[in-house]
């Protein structure tokens, strides 16, 4: 086994986000609600030599298969990223990003006036546009560094 | 109407719009035709902010058609006060009401209080986002002095936090109308507005001052620039005063410009315009009581009035 592999070594089943762009990976991770605290293994490799991508993150989370709305999100900020979904150490499934209508509680509004800002049970809710998001409650557009405004 | 809520003027479409102006027009020209159309509807107004014209607008309205009103008050002397939220309020005064009317500071608040509800919500204005039922007598009239189709209309003043101007620059996106917004840089069209006119091929202009448009323009809509919106009381003086009218500003303007403003103004249209032809805002003003007459009459036709209670889910 190459020093390569084993940096980042197959799982047996989980699913692996494969073309992150290189130093996103624990804003993919933020995006999906992963923070160790629902107990699955994850191992991230970082800024990892791709022809296409020059340098790549990759994302692999054991024993939990993402949905394909659960990775929709991932467009936002990965919208090239692949993802595998591994049964038994062989991939089973393989899934493009879809671009989704809408992202909910994965963004917080910048717009401090929003009622979403305010102290109301309600989750920030954002209409994703051809370049950017919109705030479906104050209608405040985010197109640069969606990632600041990622809730985490 | 097919809404069971008025949030924005952008949910609007031309043909409700319409249905509207033209009902309000019929209870103009006869109140007394729908004087006890709603006996015993209660309408709920839930105003989080201080109101003249709206609130009491609504209140008149309501009575005309037979109805009344129940008032949470002001904020100081509601349970808001004790740090409820806007949604725990907003369900619980639905029991009590057959429609309500929202005011509240921040953006979306009507959005977010309609996603609670069942009974019709009205946005009477949240934060700098909308104010819907503005748009209605603006527009209304804006028909009776000139009409809604080949129309030329400066917008000036506070662009970015007016939210009368973005729920009128919305709904004339449905009417054939060239739009001037003219204001300083600091306070032009916030970035979702101008994405909105951008989507809906608004024929949409921008101007630093008034005299570039003034003689083309069939009405001027014009909106205070407030002062909280300057960091020095030097800088608002000098960026106001650009953007006063008087008689002689007015003299570049067409006999028949309609000069419109949905009050309170401070200083921005001179006393003396107030007696001249081109003054509007006055009737503007009266045109609430009809419009929203019209407004509640359409959305308590088919609401379940009187339902005592309601299903507190």
């Amino acid at each position: 086994m190459s020093e390569r592999e084993l940096r980042i070594s197959k799982i047996q089943n989980g699913t692996v986000i494969d073309h992150v762009p290189g130093g996103e990976s624990l804003n993919v991770l933020a995006v999906l609600g992963i923070d160790g605290t629902g107990g699955e293994t994850v191992s991230i490799g970082m800024n990892v030599e791709s022809d296409d991508l020059g340098r790549k993150d990759v994302v692999k989370v054991e024993d939990r298969e993402l949905s394909q709305d659960e990775v929709d999100v991932l467009s936002l900020i990965a919208p090239d990223a692949t993802i595998n979904i591994i049964r038994d150490y062989e991939v089973v499934d393989k899934k493009r990003l879809d671009r989704p209508e809408s992202v909910t509680g994965v963004l917080a509004c910048p717009n401090h006036d929003c009622i979403t800002a305010g102290d109301e049970p309600v989750d920030t809710t954002f209409e994703v546009l051809d370049n950017g998001v919109r705030c479906v409650y104050c209608e405040t557009i985010i197109r640069e560094d969606i990632t600041d405004h990622i809730v985490r | 109407m097919r809404h069971d809520h008025v949030l924005t003027a952008r949910q609007l479409s031309r043909g409700d719009v319409e249905e509207v102006l033209d009902r309000a027009a019929e209870i103009a020209a006869d109140p007394s035709a729908v004087a006890d159309r709603h006996a015993g509807a209660l309408l709920g107004l839930c105003f989080f902010e201080p109101s003249t014209r709206t609130k009491m607008s609504f209140e008149a309205a309501i009575k005309r058609l037979g109805g009344d009103v129940v008032d949470m008050g002001s904020v100081e002397s509601s349970s808001v006060k004790k740090g409820e939220s806007l949604a725990d309020t907003i369900r619980v005064i639905e029991g009590y009401a057959d429609a309500l009317v929202l005011r509240h500071p921040r953006q979306g608040a009507a959005k977010m209080a309609s996603e609670f509800v069942d009974v019709p919500l009205l946005n009477a204005g949240d934060g700098a986002g909308h104010h819907p039922t503005q748009t209605l007598l603006d527009l209304f009239t804006i028909r009776e002095a000139h009409g809604l189709d080949d129309l030329t209309i400066g917008i000036m003043g506070d662009l970015k936090y007016g939210r009368t101007v973005h729920s009128l620059a919305h709904a004339l996106t449905t009417f054939d109308a060239r739009q001037h917004f003219i204001s300083p840089e600091s306070l032009q069209l916030p970035r979702g507005v101008r994405y909105d006119l951008h989507e809906a091929g608004a024929q949409v202009r921008e101007h630093t001052e008034l005299e570039e448009v003034l003689p083309s323009l069939d009405v001027l809509y014009v909106t205070r620039i407030q002062r909280e919106r300057f960091p020095d009381e030097n800088e608002y003086r000098q960026v106001a005063g650009e953007y006063r009218i008087d008689s002689e500003t007015l003299e570049a303007a067409d006999d028949d410009l309609a000069v419109l403003h949905p009050l309170p103004r401070v200083d921005e249209i001179a006393p003396e315009i107030d007696d001249t032809e081109h003054a509007n805002y006055f009737q503007q003003a009266h045109n609430g009581v009809p419009v929203r007459m019209a407004l509640l009459d359409l959305l308590l036709e088919d609401a379940d009035v009187g339902a005592i209670g309601g299903d507190a889910r």
